[in-house]
């Protein structure tokens, strides 16, 4: 403990050092290092009120949250890419009765809400997944962002197998156990959607009747 | 060569150029028809009506010590307003701390005019006729007299040095329930949610394009809109708990995006969806 | 008392061009607040311009029209330095009248 706190006062005297130095020398770069992250974080938190379902300890970050905020903007070395997927990957868990496949039409109107988990919704009602906020899914809503890759024609892409299925279903439940610091929520680990919801976000996307495998 | 060749030749060439011709139009039609939209509404911003309220607000002595604005000092001198939210957010040694427009204007409030904080900030976020913000109708006021001046943030002072700092970590910074960060939607270029476009915010031009063009006259929300506004609802739909009106963080994050508009033209008060 | 309204009025060859942004809810009546109540219908019904008392437009408007209306038209004649008023009614008979001088 009393170490750390040493090492803590050497960080910020280097801190200091190194942003006096950048005053000097105008303001081209931001000073590095924990302290400015540590006190970034520090500000955050006095900075929020909780408010209906958000509490404040939505702002405590988990460790893959704080690797990527740590690493933005910048590549993400590879030990700590396999880290964050191995992490993530561990939190995925399956359907007891195996059942991966829902309803599509259900999948759809969860894929066009974007209700859900705000301090100015309600609770009480089911959470949607806003898929179309970052990607194109049934070629029939022209109103689809662009953050994440198209998903048209997903199943019938990949090919109707269960592993595509299986893979479906792992997406959806925590992307970051394929892309590290993916934009993407992690809809399944932290229980956005239930699991009746995933079911059918996956028949959406492997389906061959959905309207997305069209 | 044969004439009837060269025709060939000819109609697959101009084949080729018209499919990429066509696909890339369509993309950008619907790009096209929201900026002649967006043109169209140029014309009797409602802002106006606020800017007029705000004008009104400036110049009346108010609250428990009867004081105007005239004695409030944006960091050009006392009840100075012309260019004054250029240089914002700045480092205020009365109050020792670094302030946004909306922040000074409470400190004004609070020392000058003898509110106290509960009761200047009661209605911070106006919502129809009978329930108004004093703060929009002023940074309406204040901002329009910014238009045309270029954005000067005083990023060489240390106490805004370091402010934009904090507020270039908090940008990156991931948490909530869906992991989002300003950075999420604002961290690459030509990047949508839905058919809403995004700046990205990590680019310079991005930054100048977003920040020049708050407060805005919001059509959807009916009401004048500021940048403690902005950030509040981008963090209300980020999941996180609410941003506190006037705190740190909001201040950090201004600085951060103020200082990397620095060059570019103030156009405020503009008009949105 | 409602808010004034912010008039523009130019002289353009032999016409006058007006522009006029009214601050009004413009409440359709088909919104629900939070609760689920409906809010009543609140928006202005008549409008009419007067040029040297000369009436030279006269609007009905209904519920489409947005919050914080703005209009823009023409009229032939009227000549700079000339008093263009404008008038609105909404259905709580609620009146505001403003004058502009024409640029």
């Amino acid at each position: 403990m009393h170490r750390m706190n040493i090492v803590r006062a050497l960080a910020g005297a280097v801190l200091l050092a190194t942003s006096a130095f950048g005053m000097l020398y105008g303001c081209a770069s931001a000073p590095a290092g924990h302290a400015v992250d540590d006190r970034a974080a520090a500000m955050m938190k006095s900075s929020f009120k909780a408010h209906g379902q958000a509490t404040l300890d939505r702002l405590d970050q988990d460790e893959t949250q704080r690797l990527c905020s740590e690493y933005a903007g910048r590549a993400l070395p590879q030990p700590v890419v396999e880290r964050i997927e191995k992490a993530n990957l561990a939190t995925i868990h399956f359907p007891a009765d195996g059942k991966l496949v829902g309803d599509w039409k259900s999948g759809e109107k969860i894929a066009q809400s974007g209700r859900g988990f705000q301090y100015s919704d309600d609770p009480k009602q089911a959470a949607g997944a806003n898929c179309y906020a970052c990607h194109q899914l049934s070629p029939k809503e022209l109103s689809y962002g662009t953050i994440g890759p198209s998903l048209y024609q997903f199943g019938k892409r990949r090919g109707y197998t269960d592993e595509t299925r299986r893979y479906a279903w792992q997406k959806v439940y925590n992307a970051q156990a394929f892309s590290a610091c993916s934009n993407m929520p992690r809809f399944g680990h932290h229980h956005i959607l239930t699991d009746e919801q995933i079911r059918d976000v996956v028949a959406l996307l492997v389906d061959p009747a959905s309207p997305l495998n069209q | 060569m044969p004439r009837t060749i060269r025709r060939i030749v000819a109609g697959i060439a101009a084949a080729a150029v018209f499919g990429g011709v066509v696909a890339t139009a369509l993309a950008d039609s619907t790009a096209d028809e929201i900026a002649k939209y967006r043109d169209a509404l140029q014309d009797g911003n409602p802002a106006e009506l606020w800017e007029a309220r705000g004008e009104d607000m400036w110049k009346t002595p108010r609250g428990p010590k009867h004081v105007s604005f005239a004695s409030c000092d944006l960091g050009l001198g006392a009840g100075v307003v012309k260019g004054a939210y250029a240089q914002l957010p700045r480092y205020f040694a009365d109050a020792g701390r670094v302030m946004d427009l909306e922040t000074r204007l409470l400190w004004c409030m609070t020392e000058q005019q003898g509110y106290t904080r509960a009761d200047a900030t009661k209605n911070v976020f106006g919502n129809g006729s009978a329930k108004r913000s004093d703060f929009e109708a002023l940074a309406a006021y204040v901002t329009s007299q910014s238009q045309g001046v270029k954005m000067n943030v005083p990023l060489d002072e240390p106490h805004v040095h370091e402010m934009y700092a904090l507020g270039e970590k908090m940008f990156f910074y991931r948490g909530g329930t869906h992991d989002f960060a300003c950075a999420t939607c604002h961290g690459e270029d030509g990047k949508r949610i839905r058919l809403q476009d995004l700046p990205n915010l990590t680019k310079v031009e991005g930054a100048q394009k977003a920040y020049t063009t708050w407060p805005a006259y919001r059509v959807s929300q009916g009401e004048l809109r500021t940048f403690q506004w902005r950030l509040n609802d981008c963090f209300r739909q980020q999941r996180f708990p609410e941003l506190v009106f006037g705190s740190d963080a909001s201040i950090a994050l201004t600085a951060y995006l103020a200082g990397r508009a620095n060059g570019a033209e103030f156009q405020g008060p503009a008009i949105k969806r | 008392m409602a808010d004034p309204m912010k008039i523009r009025a130019n002289a353009v060859g032999d016409s006058t061009e007006v522009k006029v942004l009214m601050s009004h809810e413009m409440e359709t009546g088909q919104r629900k607040d939070a609760q689920g109540k409906v809010i009543p219908a609140w928006f202005i019904q008549n409008v009419h311009v007067t040029h040297n008392d000369k009436v030279v437009l006269a609007a009905q408007w209904g519920t489409a029209v947005s919050k914080n209306p703005f209009m823009s038209f023409k009229f032939k004649g009227g000549a700079k330095g000339d008093k263009v008023k404008i008038t609105w009614v909404d259905n709580h008979n609620d009146t505001r009248t403003d004058e502009a001088t024409i640029a």
